[in-house]
């Protein structure tokens, strides 16, 4: 059985249609890409998993539980978190306030410590900045933070939304290093980027999604290889 | 540099005009005549002569900094210009005022006023004077700007203190008569009205003497000074404060009390409203409903004369309370998904709805209608009711002292977090767990908790409701304490109250132009200090961005 898997996903913004039967599942382990041009749909379908939006038709399953069930503030406690895109720090907390707001579904006091010194190994950086506050930082650093916040929350399941946004490409590759880590530390991803290149280099395997519907799918080698995706979204000619 | 040191008469000018069209302002709404009777140095010069003057040396000394490099006899130039241009303008609104009747438009423009202006020497040496008073407002703004800092602070410092204090005239005396022998001091350095001469030429050597001595030492504002203190000293600090603040209306005697007990319930609103606007973020403009919804729960339920319930105002308490909470959940319920000013609308039109329901005919058997509710109940503790102004001081206090300590121990709760966190961004709040539905409730609740608290005490301090005190600029005054004090900061609410609700009780006089100096304050405070003025820490740090952005970590 798949972690987790999307059915046949409809998702609406009142009357206008963003989602047309988008299913992708993600096994354990996994990282998995999610990439698409503006506009596709990517952000709404890790909304509509993470239960900010609801569908009208389709179905979440997490370990074949099916989501509906539970409110939006509720899914973060079966294990699903989230990078939210344009990092969505808490700007008026301090790093430190920013990473225990992401332990607020966690109780035992010993495995926010843990997770906390995990962060901070990941990334040094936040350690030297741990009091500051999150809105006065640079935005790989905040990217950082949004990124070991979601971690603070022990997930299994790690949705991130476009996390090379508005960085500098020297960033860009630390951060896909670090996917890479955390993924290689057990938790699996699902990533969505419009930089396909770096996702694709780091995924092992990937979904296209245009205008709200998944028009391939194949593991991340092979898309690499596809002149459709190399045509679209890689640049090449 | 040849630009650098030319003169460029046109900003003068400008600085002129604008001090004196703000100083013809003042004596167009009526704040110079107001402020004519009281002197501020007996005999000398009035607050009515300060109010007009002021704004002239104000814009002018603040022109002239602007343009320090100047050479010195082109800086008492451009002082003399804007002086004048300044004190024309005045003499302008004379001199049209006496051939023109400006009272039919301009009730302020009386003859008093022009007395006033002229210091009743007729127009014609009266414009004179005041073109030469002009002169010499700019030659003093100039010379002021060249003395060595450390004795202009000092001179700053005195020229304030006697103000203010010429100003607090009748509390210093009022008080000083319950302190025997402080009394006779007192009555040496103060006249009828204002400070005699010896006691402004007292304080200001004295002031300034203090200031020009501490000049150079290190200083901190009070707000820092606090937060440094290690916990023992803190403690010490709270405590002194609070051994005050028992005496404080014993000290006072009976009309200051009833200041007291004002400012004491605007602190108990702002505390509440705090946690709605400044901790959650969502900005409630119908605030006072949940203080109309205490008081009247009180007056229900103990006034004989509706005939619905006599209890005691103990017993009425808990359901005032109650009523308050529900209310807030009330309110909360329909507005969960609305953000920002549309937020603010609902709000305020929720505020209106109870003052037209409590004023409303149809419900008059159970709310009093416009008559409102008398004869209510008066808290009683064994024998004693607590029906003075000083005794009912001490049930706001005990009151203020509950909600403060709550507001206090939220703030950095689970709860208070929350708070945070969803004022921050919401949809990210909820990925983290954070149930936006409860949390955001819980604020309107436990705001309107306090507020309901406050109308309750308020209520026995009237004996009596009426649908014109839940009055819309209830919500305004708590809402302006909030943003003056320093939006989400405790102890600004206890500042802010200070600033506006005892200042113009305080000065009988301000009370006509509560709002207008409420209005001008805020537009000043927005542009020179908009963290309020005991600011929350990160807050004033996200506001001053030049200064590295960090918190001290927590012990």
């Amino acid at each position: 059985m798949p972690l987790l898997e999307v059915e046949n996903l409809h998702t609406y913004y009142d009357n206008i249609q963003a989602l047309r039967g988008v299913s992708l599942m993600v096994e354990k382990g996994e990282i998995v890409t999610l990439i698409g041009a503006n506009g596709a749909g990517k952000t709404t379908t890790l909304r509509t998993i993470c239960g900010l939006l609801r569908p009208r038709e389709g179905h979440v399953k997490l370990e074949g539980e099916d989501l509906a069930k539970y409110k939006s503030h509720e899914i973060v406690y079966k294990g699903i978190a989230m990078v939210p895109e344009g990092r969505g720090v808490f700007a008026r907390m301090t790093v430190t306030e920013n990473l225990e707001m992401g332990a607020f579904s966690r109780n035992g006091k010993e495995e926010i410590k843990r997770n906390m010194e995990r962060v901070f190994s990941l990334f040094p950086r936040l350690r030297e900045r741990r009091t500051q506050l999150a809105g006065t930082m640079s935005g790989g650093e905040q990217q950082m933070l949004a990124t070991g916040r979601a971690l603070m929350a022990s997930p299994n399941v790690l949705l991130m939304d476009e996390p090379s946004m508005g960085l500098a490409p020297v960033l860009v590759e630390l951060i896909f290093d670090t996917i890479a880590q955390i993924n290689k530390e057990g938790v699996t991803i699902l990533l969505v980027e419009q930089n396909a290149l770096m996702a694709l280099a780091v995924a092992h395997r990937g979904y296209v999604l245009q205008t709200g519907e998944i028009v391939l799918k194949d593991t991340a080698e092979n898309l690499r290889k596809n002149p459709t995706v190399q045509k679209a979204y890689l640049g090449m000619e | 540099m040849e630009t650098n040191t030319s003169f460029s008469w046109k900003e003068f000018v400008k600085a002129g005009l604008l001090g004196g069209a703000v100083a013809v302002l003042l004596s167009l709404v009526g704040m110079v005549a107001a402020f004519s009777g009281r002197y501020i140095v007996s005999g000398v010069f009035t607050m009515g002569q300060v109010l007009f003057i002021a704004p002239i040396l104000l814009s002018t000394y603040a022109a002239l900094r602007r343009n320090r490099q100047l050479t010195n006899s082109n800086l008492f130039m451009a002082g003399l210009l804007s002086g004048l241009v300044g004190s024309a303008i005045l003499a302008l609104l004379v001199l049209i005022g006496s051939m023109v009747n400006l009272r039919a438009m301009l009730i302020n423009a009386s003859p008093e006023l022009y007395g006033i202006l002229t210091f009743g020497r007729g127009t014609g040496l009266g414009i004179v004077i005041l073109l030469g008073l002009g002169l010499l407002i700019g030659a003093a703004a100039a010379g002021f700007l060249l003395l060595p800092d450390r004795i202009r602070h000092a001179l700053t410092q005195a020229i304030i203190w006697v103000l203010l204090i010429g100003l607090l005239r009748d509390l210093i005396v009022t008080v000083s008569f319950r302190w025997g022998p402080l009394s006779s001091i007192v009555r040496q350095l103060f006249a009828v009205s204002g400070l005699t001469i010896i006691g402004a030429l007292i304080l200001f050597l004295l002031v300034g003497g203090v200031s020009y001595w501490r000049w150079g030492r290190p200083k901190r504002d009070a707000a820092e000074s606090f937060n440094q203190q290690r916990p023992a000293a803190r403690w010490l600090t709270i405590g002194i404060t609070g051994l005050i603040l028992l005496f404080l209306p014993l000290i006072l005697g009976t009309f200051f009390s009833e200041i007291l007990d004002n400012v004491s319930m605007y602190i108990l609103m702002g505390l509440g409203l705090n946690i709605v606007v400044g901790f959650a973020g969502l900005l409630d403009l119908g605030y006072v409903a949940f203080f109309a919804i205490g008081a009247y729960t009180i007056g229900i339920l103990t006034s004989p004369e509706l005939g619905i319930a006599t209890m005691s105002w103990w017993e009425a308490l808990p359901f005032a309370l109650l009523a308050s909470f529900l209310a807030g959940f009330v309110l909360g319920l329909p507005v969960l998904k609305m953000r920002g000013d549309y937020l603010a609308i609902v709000t305020l039109g929720f505020g209106e709805i109870v003052r037209l329901l409590v004023l409303s005919d149809w419900l008059r058997p159970w709310l009093g209608g416009s008559q409102g509710i008398q004869r209510i109940a008066q808290p009683s503790i064994g024998p004693l009711v607590l029906n003075t102004q000083q005794e009912l001081y001490y049930l706001f206090l005990i009151g203020l002292g509950l909600v403060a300590f709550i507001a206090w121990r939220l703030k950095d709760s689970r709860l208070g977090r929350s708070w945070m966190a969803l004022r921050e961004d919401e949809d990210v709040a909820m990925a983290m767990g954070i149930n936006h539905v409860s949390t955001k409730l819980l604020a309107f609740a436990t705001g309107a908790l306090f507020s309901g608290l406050a109308g309750a005490i308020f209520a026995a301090k009237l004996t009596s409701v009426y649908p014109h005190s839940m009055n819309f600029l209830v919500s305004i005054n708590v809402l302006s304490l909030i943003i003056i004090g320093g939006m989400g900061s405790i102890p600004g609410v206890f500042i802010g109250a200070l600033v506006l609700i005892a200042a113009p009780d305080l000065l009988r006089e301000f009370a006509e132009f509560r709002y207008l100096v409420y209005g001008a304050l805020l537009v000043v405070m927005m542009l020179t200090r908009p963290e309020g003025l005991w600011p929350e820490k990160r807050r004033q740090l996200e506001l001053h961005e030049e200064e590295p952005a960090v918190v001290p970590a927590a012990d």
